[in-house]
């Protein structure tokens, strides 16, 4: 079976500057796949690549075996990929409400609408009518996941969902996962809180300099091995 | 009873200027750019009018059916084609390239036209006047204009507030990138929100081309009155810039009552006096666009 | 004119220059050598055209000051273009000062006035001031008009040179612009290799971090200004010397930014060589299509726009930078 998304040996670079070599992520449907390492291992390079807000010098993107080269980001959306950005980018002139239905705009038919979303966040649900800049850091998480959600993908991706966040909070917002993945929809998730990724995910694949340093199944991981990976020290 | 008579003309005439405001803001608002090619692009609509009017004798606002729909769609193609390159370009170079546009459509309704000025007629509605107590007489035709001025900027301000397109409008406009993840195609909604631009500001066209004469050189005041209207109001509010299109045209109408030759130098130095003393204008507002 | 600058031995060499700046250099004194000649070898009506070179060159050399190194633009300089023939006029034929002297003077009167509009000005951004900037240029003109000292609606003469033979006054016009010319580009260039053009070429890359590096953002843009404005009104009071007319309705004409914009666009922005190849261009066409009547105008819009979109560096960035007379960049390399 074709996994849902494949990144196949793919180089992204800013400039001259290369951010990924040769980098190859698999996920298959329905798995929740967590990405982590160090700041500037390139996990972000890596969502922004898939999402088609950067192009990949070499290599190909493929969601559903089809090659994604030349679908434009705003596109992609409406194939099923939608993503939660890294310092949640909210539109700070919109209320929540409308924050979450900009979410839509693709019009993608599914089980996400905004009273899924409310139900899933009461909290958002509370906030509807304010001003999207006057939340909470928590808060407005919840919102960049739920706006993500009104898109109806198949796959998610959330960069950074525990950045600034108190370890209660982040709590509460990784509660919603199952729930969100509950309805098939496949996730890849970027933290660097590794206790919290390896709680949430089947598989972890960890990055260093944009290349993959470890990888395997969430359950069974070597703690050692993976703090070794994490911090690019060489393991024997 | 010519000082209320001033200052009611001059709030009359502040509606138009609102108008071709309008589009200037919207566009500044959605991509941060201004055209400086608004003004001229008002006269190309009042052109388009006048010669609808001269081949068919279409009566200007029938002629509004065409070239409102024919100028929006110059925008779509303008953002698409021109401005939209231009913004990858940098700061200077939607400037250069709007400011470009303007020198040559001047130049070239300047060949096809000649400078001699030009009024649209809109018949006995050009003359018609209430009168609404001792010498303080209203033309219908400047009430009128008025009037559709003040409904297109609120009908401006109900579509951005309360469709889907408007509201991705903001999005856009409060980050483009990110609205690009929620499915927003940046190029189109420039080019639909310079559609909308040129759509407005052909309506402003003839209904100033209506008013007062014009002629090819027309689009640099008209330019300049708008700007005016916004700074005054408050950069981001439309409704501030409707405050600010009243200001400039009761300013200008007082300084014309005092002599004619004043009345568009006092609009200026009104402007100059609030930009010295409020410079974020009589309005000013945290919401863009 | 290579400029060196070593902090240690081991620091990186900044290298501004190198042949070429030589080779500049022996040009423009080549170049300057034989136009300060010219006038003893051509007729009045060269030196006449001339000079309308000589003044499209500082009008294209003072707009990329504003744009390329400021990072302005403006719509409105025809406001200092205008004070500063208005001066002349004013200074020469009503005070009675020497003409020669007056042309200085009405460029200090241009910087003066310019300083505080600065202010007024620079409380608009991007298109908003270049518009702003138009307004001012409007107010000035219908101010000038409402004087009856400086003839109105109907404009003035200079009658300063009256004593003068006018075969000594059009060559004594024409080493008055060359000599304007050489200050004029001579200055910029001076300007940008100083600490200023540093602390500008600092904004343009990135303004946010230049000004939070403590890069006086607002200052330097303010001396740029001024310094425009008084370059600007020499090139009016050398367009009024020449004329022998100023008329309000053109000298204070928005037709002088279209022209600056395109000779600036077309010869290559933010460069010191651009302008100077630009107005060539535009000096050339101008007289070649003069019978295209306003065509020429559109043809000239049209090819700016293309420039800008196609080759944003203009003709001389088709050079690539492989040639660099005025070097005013900062390079860094190491030995
Ligand atoms: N916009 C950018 N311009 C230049 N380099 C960048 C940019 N964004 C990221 N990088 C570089 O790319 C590498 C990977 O960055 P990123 O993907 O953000 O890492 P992570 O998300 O794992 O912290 C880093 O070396 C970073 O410095
Ligand atoms: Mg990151």
């Amino acid at each position: 079976m074709t996994p849902l998304l494949e990144v196949d040996d793919v180089d992204v670079s800013y400039g001259d500057v290369p951010a990924l070599t040769g980098l190859t992520v698999t996920v298959a449907e329905g798995e929740t796949l967590a990405v982590i390492g160090a700041n500037g291992g390139g996990k972000s390079t890596l969502l922004k690549t898939v999402a088609g807000v950067l192009r990949p010098r070499r290599g190909d993107v493929r969601l559903d075996g089809e090659s994604l080269a030349g679908v434009p980001a705003h596109r992609r959306v409406g194939r099923g990929i939608a993503m939660s950005p890294e310092g949640r980018r909210l539109f700070p002139s919109l209320s929540v409400e409308e924050n979450l239905l900009v979410g839509a705009h693709s019009g993608r038919p599914g089980p996400w609408g905004l009273a899924a979303v409310y139900e899933l966040f009461p909290l958002v649900a509370e906030r509807r009518a304010r001003p999207a800049a006057n939340l909470s850091g928590g808060e407005q998480q919840a919102v960049a996941i739920g706006r993500a959600l009104m898109a109806n993908p198949r796959l998610l991706l959330l960069d950074e969902v525990s950045l600034g966040l108190a370890p209660v909070v982040v709590a509460q917002l990784y509660a919603a996962l199952p729930r969100i993945t509950a309805q098939g929809t496949t996730v890849l998730v970027v933290e660097q809180d590794v206790h919290q990724a390896l709680a949430v995910a089947d598989r972890v694949q960890c990055l260093l300099e944009g290349r993959t340093v470890l990888e395997g199944p969430a359950a069974s991981v070597d703690m050692a091995a993976l703090s070794a990976a994490y911090f690019g020290v060489t393991s024997t | 009873m010519s000082w209320v008579n001033a200052v009611v003309q001059g709030i009359l005439l502040g509606g138009l200027y609102a108008l071709v405001a309008a589009g200037l803001s919207l566009v500044f608002g959605v991509m941060r750019i201004v055209n400086l090619a608004h003004g001229v692009l008002a006269v190309l609509a009042a052109f388009g009018a006048y010669v609808l009017g001269d081949a068919l004798g279409l009566h200007p606002f029938l002629a509004l059916l065409v070239v409102v729909p024919v100028m929006a769609a110059v925008g779509y193609g303008l953002q698409r084609g021109l401005l939209n390159r231009a913004l990858g370009g940098g700061e200077l170079a939607p400037l250069l390239v709007t400011f470009g546009l303007a020198i040559v459509l001047q130049n070239a309704l300047l060949e096809a036209f000649s400078a001699d000025s030009r009024r649209l007629d809109v018949g006995a509605l050009g003359t018609a006047s209430i009168r609404l107590g001792d010498g303080l007489t209203v033309g219908v035709f400047p009430l009128l204009a008025a009037v559709v001025g003040v409904l297109v900027i609120a009908a401006i301000g109900q579509f951005l507030a309360r469709t889907a397109t408007g509201r991705a409008m903001r999005a856009t406009s409060d980050d483009r990138d990110a609205a690009a993840l929620m499915g927003i195609d940046g190029r189109h909604l420039y080019g639909v929100a310079t559609a909308i631009a040129l759509g407005t500001v052909a309506i402003a066209g003839v209904f100033l081309g209506a008013r007062s004469t014009f002629d090819p050189a027309a689009g640099g005041v008209t330019l300049i009155f708008a700007f005016e209207a916004v700074v005054i109001g408050g950069l981001g509010s439309l409704w501030g810039t409707l405050l600010g299109g009243v200001v400039l045209g009761v300013a200008q109408a007082l300084g014309a009552a005092v002599d004619p030759a004043y009345g568009v130098l006092a609009g200026h130095l009104v402007f100059l006096v609030v930009l010295a003393t409020r410079p974020r204008g009589l309005l000013p507002s945290a919401v863009t666009a | 004119m290579t400029a060196t600058v070593e902090r240690a031995a081991s620091a990186p060499r900044v290298r501004r220059g190198g042949r070429g700046a030589w080779v500049g250099a022996g040009l423009a004194v080549v170049a300057v050598a034989v136009l300060g000649y010219l006038p003893l070898l051509t007729t009045r009506g060269t030196q006449v055209d001339l000079v309308g070179l000589f003044s499209l060159v500082v009008l294209g050399t003072m707009w990329n000051l504003l744009a390329g190194y400021g990072g302005m633009v403006s719509i409105g300089q025809q406001a200092y273009i205008g004070v500063g023939g208005y001066g002349l006029v004013y200074l020469a034929s009503t005070v009675g000062v020497d003409p020669f002297l007056a042309v200085p003077v009405a460029a200090v009167v241009c910087a003066l006035l310019a300083w505080p509009t600065s202010y007024l000005a620079f409380r608009l951004n991007g298109g908003y001031f270049a518009i702003g900037t138009w307004v001012i240029a409007e107010v000035v003109r219908l101010l000038v008009t409402q004087v009856d000292a400086l003839g109105a609606g109907s404009g003035a003469s200079l009658t300063g040179f009256a004593g003068i033979d006018p075969t000594y006054r059009i060559a004594y016009v024409y080493w008055l612009s060359l000599a304007i010319v050489v200050v004029v580009v001579g200055g910029v260039y001076l300007l940008m290799r100083s600490r200023l053009g540093l602390a500008l070429t600092a904004i343009r890359d990135d303004p946010t971090a230049a000004g939070s590096l403590g890069v006086g953002v607002t200052r330097a843009k303010r001396v740029v200004y001024v310094a425009a404005a008084a370059g600007c009104g020499l090139a009016g009071a050398m367009i009024v010397a020449n004329t022998l007319r100023v008329q309000p309705g053109s000298i204070f004409s928005v037709d002088y930014s279209a022209m600056m914009i395109f000779i600036v666009v077309i010869g290559g922005i933010g460069t010191i060589e651009g302008p100077i190849i630009g107005a060539l261009v535009f000096y050339a066409l101008q007289d070649s299509l003069a019978d295209l009547g306003n065509w020429y105008l559109v043809v000239v819009g049209l090819v700016a726009i293309a420039v800008t979109l196609l080759a944003p560096k203009g003709l001389w960035g088709l050079t690539r930078g492989r040639v660099e007379l005025f070097p005013t960049g900062h390079r860094v390399g190491s030995r």
